[in-house]
Parts: structure tokens; C-alpha cells; sequence
């Protein structure tokens, strides 16, 4: 472990929160030894184009259910790009175009047929920047279940408290439902957004670097709720940070210049890294 | 040397004049906008204002009753001798019935004296402008009236029981014979309209008996109403009081012929200021009189905002999908910029082409085709088939969409991007977003719009002149008659009232005070539309504020 050194330093606080999370984490507790690992997610094959630049090379990992699974890698060099394919939400930008499979649940989501609010509906995602909508907290929780049909006020209040628990809010913006999102401190806007996408019920959350703009004490927060989520959910999350990386997931990814370079499990690559340039990037050399 | 170049130097550099240049350039702009306002508010509201009455003696013994209005230096009177020429005042003398001008010159020199008798009455009249002079009763109205009081406060008092019968004649006029007017013609439509089916049948004849058994019971209603209206006519008219001018003569008036008699010079300074707030709101509220250059200007304030409200009916739906259209469904590209270049240039058009166009599209295609569709019966008069409220509306929504659209488009593109994916995110659809996230978002904006969209429409003329304003429209766009609301009625607007009075009408000196007064109104009533939208879009802004972390 010696090998994460002045990266560590930054953080340091952080980190001594987790060692004693970390045994359970080789081996999550809710999984019965010998059921086969589930896939959720499997990526094959995934070029991926903006325009005529090519941000994907030949792309393939599985995600396993109820886990977390970290991308890590310098800036541009793909991981948000792949986290936005797996919901297809590069189907905003204008001439992005995916070559491959994406699987959920052992469909391919880029297929025509697929309902794309459906697919994202079920994917749900959570974004660097915290953008809670300039409604109250209540409408912001309960935004995607009325979209989706959820009309009875009793049920909208139970789905509101149980995400905002979900998210760790529920005590802090309890006795203030009604005021407006754009009141909360960063921390607490992040965790809404969490909350809000619960509420809409995923089956997975994607995270993009959901703790790049919060401090420390917020990332901490944000970071337990990752880790408690995998419980019910399957939580992809993209990072820039490695030791959140190291302290959060089970599996990880790293990128460099649209390759996916490196896959496994987090505690191999994070002490026995198979390439050099993952071992470069995580003991700081370049990145 | 070296120094002082170097003192120039970073004088230059520093930009202290660039900073004086731009604060001159706010001060001048300020000091424009304010002496604006000043000259208007000076030359307006003056006019209301209970001035002292002068009876001016001349060298010659002639005397002269009237306001002093202004004063100048006799032009060519600047001799070496008197450095500062001779002065000259004019003066306004009213009787322009007597003495052919309202306003008279009199040389400095040519007066003997002057004085300000309390008993100079000021007398505003329904036909002709204001009078000047003393006044008393006529013989046989005297004999009737009782002798204990004085000669003034008599005349005060049938002035007022003349005003209250006047109310009932106009109340009467207005109210029932309107109403009567108005029944008549609705039946005589639906005689028509029979005769357009021509169908023969018993049950038409039958239906065309009995409208015309009710057109006849209608036409006695109206005769007797008529009487009536006669004999409230002549009593109006009975009392007579003389007015003795200037000159020595005196003038027979009927008192239904006086809206009001004042003494200002024997006023103190509140009931002049009771009667200047008294006079302000009949200008605010009443109607206009001789050709516009009297009375009020209600229908005018009131033609303008409804019409102002109705373009903003048309233009806002109009407007806000083609923005959402163009910045959230069009795929940006040169199409889509060659469209936005053009809307841009759309609102740089001369408004009279707009006007134009209003006329040939609205009022005699589209106006001619609906007359002809929905209202054969009342053809060869048109109905929507001339200039009018609606069409007025709509050019004027035609002439502001571009605004709207530009600043409904800014106000999308600058909702975050943030928000979008957030929503599409959570399994929204494009339409759900744009409905539930970007356009509340975007209501400011679009707001910003809107108060230019009104700003200006507010403020254009030429278009309507040529769709349907008119210099005395004989009713408002709104009143009790089914529908209530009479969109293809003429109506007064303030901008054409201000040309009209100031260059249109036969007394233009004296209308000048009006000319002022009707632009302050303009401004006032611009002012308070575009206030109410801005404290409506705080309102927004504050519901909506996307960032305060």
C-alpha cells in the first residue's frame, strides 16, 4: 500500500475512516459464497465517436450486480464517455455514435427497440456538478415518480423520505421539504440529487465524479452513502480521486487516452497492477 | 521633458479619459431622459391648473380679460437706444366665438394697467373653448330663482342641476336608446338572415312576422324614449345667464351649453388645488370634446391598454414555441441560422410595412373572408372586413414576435445544461424536460420578451392607422352587449390621440397643453405595463434562482 503516497496526504482524514470497512469489502457480506457472480452490465466491443474523434477503442468489462465499480483515469481519457453510454445519455450530444454492445441484464440497450426513458429510468445517474432543479426538495425527490405515474400523495411522501434516507438527508431536511433545493450546501444538494435519483427506483446509479466539487467532510458523507448503496443497487461511479477509487470500490477500470487499460478487482490493481501504466498512474508518476 | 512624457504616457495608458468619456456618455444619456420628462411634465401639467384671471386696460380704454400665457421680446425692437427691446405678453382671451382667435399680443407699451377683479369668471363651455368675463342671470331666469342668495352662488348652483340633467340626457342617450338601437339592429340582422336562407315555409314567414312585430314595438320604445330625451333637452336649456365680455357686451348663453363656471381669482390656494386634482381627473377619466382638443382622454388610455394586452395574448404563444422550437427541436445548422438571421432582420422592418401588410392580410383578406362566411347578413357593411381592435392587435403581435423570440431563445440557452441531463437522466422525456424544468427556468427571460415586446408595441402608431385607429371611435371595444368584448371595433389609441390633437386638429395652440399632457399619459401608462411584467419576472427570478450555494 506504500505505493499511494503524496496522493494520500490530501486526504488524509478520509482514509483513516475506512480500514475497518475494508475486509468486508473483498468480500461483500450480502452475497452467499459459491452463487455465481452476477452480471449486470456488460460492455463488448465499445468504440465510441464524437463526430469523427474517436473517445472509445474496443471497450469490454462486466459489471457485477450489487457492487461498486470505480473508472479511474486522467482527464479525457474516456471514463465519463463509457458512464454516459451505459444509460445513453451521449444521445444528447449532437453526432456522438456508439459501435458495439452494451448489455443490461444480457440485452443490448443500443438496440432500436429499447424505450430510452425506460433505459434510464431503470440507470439511473447522479452528475459531477450538483444540479438540483430550482423547485423545493420535495418537487426535486419527487420529480422523476410523477413523471413516471406516481399521482397518490401518500405514496409520494413515503417514496420522498424513504430516498431522502436512502441518501443520509432525511434528518437534515426533514422539517424544510417545502423550501428550495437551491438552499441546501453543496454536501447536501449532492446527496438530494442521490435522492432523487432513488426515487425513481434503478436498478443501477451511475455516479460522474459526484465528490469533485464537495470538501472533504461532504466527499466522507457521499462516500459511506456509495457504500451502503450497493446493498440494493449497482453503482458504477467515475472518479478522478484514487484513493476514493481504492476506499469505495470492488472493482475498477483504468482508462488512458480511450483504452480501457486495466480491469479487475480493486485490491489487485491498486497493489499488483498487471501493466505499467496503471502502475505509473497510481503511484503518481504521470496523470 | 522626460518626465512629463512619462506622465502623458501613463496618463494615456491608465484610460482616466476613457473613464471620463463613458461616465459623460451615462450623464448626457441621463440628463436627456430627464429633461425629457421635465419639459413634458412643465408643459403638460400646467394646463390644469386654476390660473389668475388679468382685466388688462390698454392706452387705448379698450380693456381685455384672459390668462397671460407667455411673453417675449418684439422681434426688430432691439435698437441701440433700448439694448433690451420691448417686451410683449400674449394672452388668452377665449370667445373664439366672439372674437374669432383664442389668443390675443399685447404690447408692453399699450397697457395702462392691470388688475385681477375677484368677480372674473372663467367658464368652460361644451362647444367653442373657454370664455372670459362676468357673469350674471338673464332676466327671466332670474324672476324664477330665489332672491335671498347671491347672483353667484345661484349661477353655481344651475350650473349644477344643468350638469346633473345632462347625466340623465347622456345616461338616457347612452344606456337606453343604445340599448334600444342595439335591439333593432340585432332583429333587423336576423330578418336578414332569413332572407338570406330563402326558405319559403310557414315556419320562416312566421319568425319574420314576429321580428318584425318586435322591430315595430322596439321603434315605439324608441319614440318615446325620444320624448322624453326632448323634453330633458329643453329644460336643460331653459335657464339663460349673460356673460359680459371684455368688450362691454353681453352674451346670452343656456346653461346647457356650461360645463363649469370658476372664479380663480377669488380662490385660495386649496380649492385651486381641489380644482386642479378635479380637473386632472376628468382629463384622466372622461371623454374628449371639440374634435379632441377638450375634455378627456379616457377612451384612448383604454384603447391602448386593451390593445397592448390583446398583442400580448397573440404574440407570447406565438413567439415562445417558435424559440422553443428553433433552440430545442431544430438541429442546429445553417438552416436554422439563415431563420434566425431572418427573424433578427424582421424586427428592423419600417413599421408601416407591417401596417401594410395588416391591412391587405388581416382586414381585407382575412376580415373580407370572415364577413362574407360569418356575417352575410349585415354585408355590404363590413364587420371584420375594416380596421379594428383585433387586427390592430395582431399586426402589432406580428410587428413584436421577433423580439420575443430572441429573448425567449437567450433565456433557454442560458438554463445549465446541468438541468437537462438531470432530468433526462431521471427518465424524462425531451417534452417532460422542456415543460417541467427548462421553460420555468426560462419565464424570466421569456419576460424580458415580453416587456420589450410591449414597450414597443405600446409606443407604435403608423400601423395602426392604418388597421383600425380612429380619431373619435363612438364606443369602447368593451361593454354590456353580448360578447362583451368587440374585437372588430375602431378604437382611440393614445400615440395616434397625440397626433391628432397636436397636428390635426382646428385649434392647435390651444391643444398644445393637451399634446403634452396625452404624451405624459403615454409614458405613464408604458411605465406602469412594464412594471408590472418587471415585478412579475422578480417575482420569477427569486422562485427560480438557479444558483445561491
Amino acid at each position: 500500500m506504500e505505493v499511494r503516497s503524496d496522493r494520500m496526504t490530501a486526504t488524509a482524514p478520509m482514509v483513516s475512516l475506512r480500514p475497518s470497512l475494508s475486509p468486508s469489502r473483498s468480500v461483500p457480506p450480502h452475497r452467499a459464497v459459491g452463487s455465481p457472480v452476477q452480471a449486470k452490465i456488460s460492455v463488448r466491443d465499445l468504440d465510441f465517436y464524437y463526430g469523427h474523434r474517436q473517445a472509445l477503442f474496443q471497450v469490454g468489462l462486466t459489471v457485477r450486480s450489487h457492487s461498486v465499480t470505480a473508472f479511474i483515469g486522467p482527464s479525457g481519457c474516456g471514463k465519463s464517455t463509457l458512464l454516459r453510454c451505459l444509460n445513453r445519455m451521449n444521445d444528447l450530444v449532437e453526432g456522438a455514435r456508439a459501435v458495439g454492445r452494451v448489455e443490461l441484464d444480457d440485452v443490448d440497450i443500443y438496440e432500436a427497440a429499447i424505450d430510452v426513458t425506460d433505459l434510464r429510468k431503470r440507470v439511473g445517474m447522479v452528475f459531477q456538478k450538483s444540479n438540483p432543479f430550482p423547485k423545493s426538495i420535495y418537487d426535486n425527490v419527487a420529480y422523476g415518480p410523477r413523471l413516471h405515474g406516481t399521482k397518490d400523495k401518500r405514496s409520494l411522501d413515503a417514496l420522498v423520505q424513504h430516498s431522502l434516507q436512502g441518501a443520509g438527508l432525511w434528518d437534515e431536511v426533514k422539517d424544510r421539504l417545502q423550501h428550495s433545493a437551491v438552499g441546501l450546501s453543496g454536501g447536501q444538494q449532492q446527496r438530494l440529487c442521490i435522492a432523487r435519483a432513488l426515487a425513481v427506483q434503478p436498478e443501477v446509479i451511475l455516479m460522474d465524479e459526484p465528490c469533485s466539487a464537495l470538501d472533504p467532510i461532504a466527499t466522507g458523507k457521499i462516500e459511506e452513502l456509495i457504500y451502503s448503496l450497493k446493498e440494493t443497487y449497482t453503482v458504477v461511479i467515475v472518479t478522478h480521486n484514487m484513493q476514493q477509487a481504492a476506499r469505495v470500490s470492488d472493482q475498477c477500470g483504468f482508462f488512458l487516452m480511450g483504452e480501457l487499460v486495466e480491469f479487475g478487482d480493486t485490491k489487485t490493481i491498486f497493489t499488483t497492477p498487471r501493466d505499467k501504466r496503471t502502475e505509473d498512474y497510481i503511484t503518481g508518476r504521470f496523470g | 521633458m522626460v518626465k512629463q512624457s512619462k506622465v502623458m504616457k501613463d496618463f494615456w495608458r491608465g484610460g482616466e479619459l476613457f473613464v471620463w468619456m463613458t461616465a459623460s456618455g451615462v450623464a448626457i444619456s441621463l440628463l436627456m431622459v430627464a429633461g425629457m420628462l421635465a419639459l413634458i411634465m412643465l408643459n403638460g401639467l400646467g394646463q390644469f391648473w386654476p390660473g389668475t384671471l388679468q382685466q388688462v386696460t390698454l392706452n387705448t380704454q379698450e380693456t381685455v380679460i384672459g390668462q397671460m400665457v407667455g411673453d417675449e421680446v418684439i422681434p426688430h425692437s432691439v435698437t441701440t437706444e433700448a439694448q433690451s427691446g420691448q417686451r410683449r405678453f400674449r394672452y388668452r382671451v377665449g370667445n373664439r366665438d366672439q372674437f374669432g382667435s383664442e389668443y390675443r399680443w399685447i404690447n408692453e407699451a399699450d397697457i395702462a394697467s392691470i388688475s385681477s377683479p375677484e368677480d372674473l369668471t372663467f367658464v368652460e363651455r361644451r362647444e367653442w373653448g373657454p370664455a372670459y368675463g362676468r357673469i350674471s342671470l338673464a332676466a327671466e331666469s332670474a324672476a324664477t330663482i330665489n332672491r335671498d342668495e347671491s347672483t353667484w352662488s345661484t349661477v353655481v348652483t344651475l350650473v349644477d342641476r344643468a350638469n346633473q340633467l345632462r347625466q340623465r340626457i347622456e345616461h338616457l342617450e347612452r344606456e337606453d336608446i343604445g340599448s334600444i338601437n342595439y335591439r333593432i339592429e340585432k332583429a333587423r340582422l336576423a330578418r336578414q338572415t332569413l332572407v338570406l336562407k330563402g326558405e319559403a315555409d310557414p315556419a320562416t314567414a312566421e319568425a319574420d312576422r314576429r321580428l318584425v312585430d318586435q322591430m315595430a314595438a322596439l321603434e315605439r320604445e324608441y319614440l318615446s324614449k325620444t320624448e322624453a330625451l326632448e323634453k330633458l333637452h329643453k329644460e336643460a336649456g331653459q335657464d339663460v345667464v349673460l356673460l359680459t365680455l371684455s368688450t362691454g357686451r353681453s352674451v346670452r348663453m343656456s346653461l346647457d351649453q356650461i360645463l363649469s363656471v370658476s372664479r380663480p381669482n377669488a380662490m385660495n390656494w386649496i380649492e385651486k388645488v381641489i380644482a386642479y386634482v378635479r380637473n386632472l381627473w376628468l382629463f384622466v377619466s372622461g371623454e374628449p370634446r371639440e374634435a379632441n382638443t377638450e375634455g378627456g382622454i379616457f377612451p384612448a388610455i383604454f384603447g391602448t391598454v386593451l390593445m397592448v394586452f390583446l398583442m400580448t395574448l397573440a404574440v407570447m404563444p406565438f413567439g415562445v414555441m417558435a424559440a422553443i422550437y428553433l433552440r430545442e427541436y431544430a438541429k442546429q445548422g445553417p438552416l436554422v441560422r439563415l431563420v434566425r438571421i431572418a427573424v433578427n432582420n424582421l424586427a428592423g422592418v419600417p413599421s408601416i410595412v407591417f401596417g401594410v401588410f395588416g391591412l391587405a392580410f388581416f382586414v381585407y383578406a382575412l376580415g373580407g373572408t370572415i364577413d362574407q362566411l360569418v356575417f352575410p347578413e349585415s354585408l355590404p357593411n363590413p364587420t371584420f372586413g375594416t380596421g379594428g381592435i383585433l387586427w390592430a392587435s395582431l399586426t402589432l403581435a406580428l410587428l413584436t414576435v421577433p423580439v420575443v423570440i430572441v429573448a425567449t431563445e437567450e433565456g433557454l440557452s442560458a438554463v445549465p445544461r446541468d438541468f437537462r441531463e438531470g432530468s433526462v437522466g431521471l427518465g424524462a422525456t425531451k417534452f417532460e424536460t422542456i415543460r417541467h424544468v427548462i421553460l420555468p427556468c426560462a419565464l424570466p427571460g421569456i419576460l424580458t420578451g415580453l416587456i420589450l415586446a410591449m414597450a414597443r408595441a405600446a409606443g407604435e402608431v403608423a400601423p395602426l392607422m392604418l388597421t383600425g385607429v380612429v380619431k373619435l371611435a363612438p364606443a369602447l371595444p368593451l361593454d354590456e352587449y353580448l360578447p362583451f368584448l368587440h374585437l372588430e371595433r375602431k378604437f382611440m389609441h393614445l400615440g395616434f390621440h397625440i397626433y391628432d390633437v397636436g397636428f390635426q386638429s382646428p385649434n392647435v395652440e390651444a391643444a398644445k397643453p393637451m399634446v403634452y399632457m396625452t404624451t405624459l399619459i403615454l409614458i405613464l401608462v408604458v411605465v406602469l405595463l412594464n412594471l408590472t411584467a418587471v415585478m412579475l419576472r422578480n417575482r420569477l427570478r427569486k422562485r427560480f434562482a438557479t444558483s445561491a450555494v
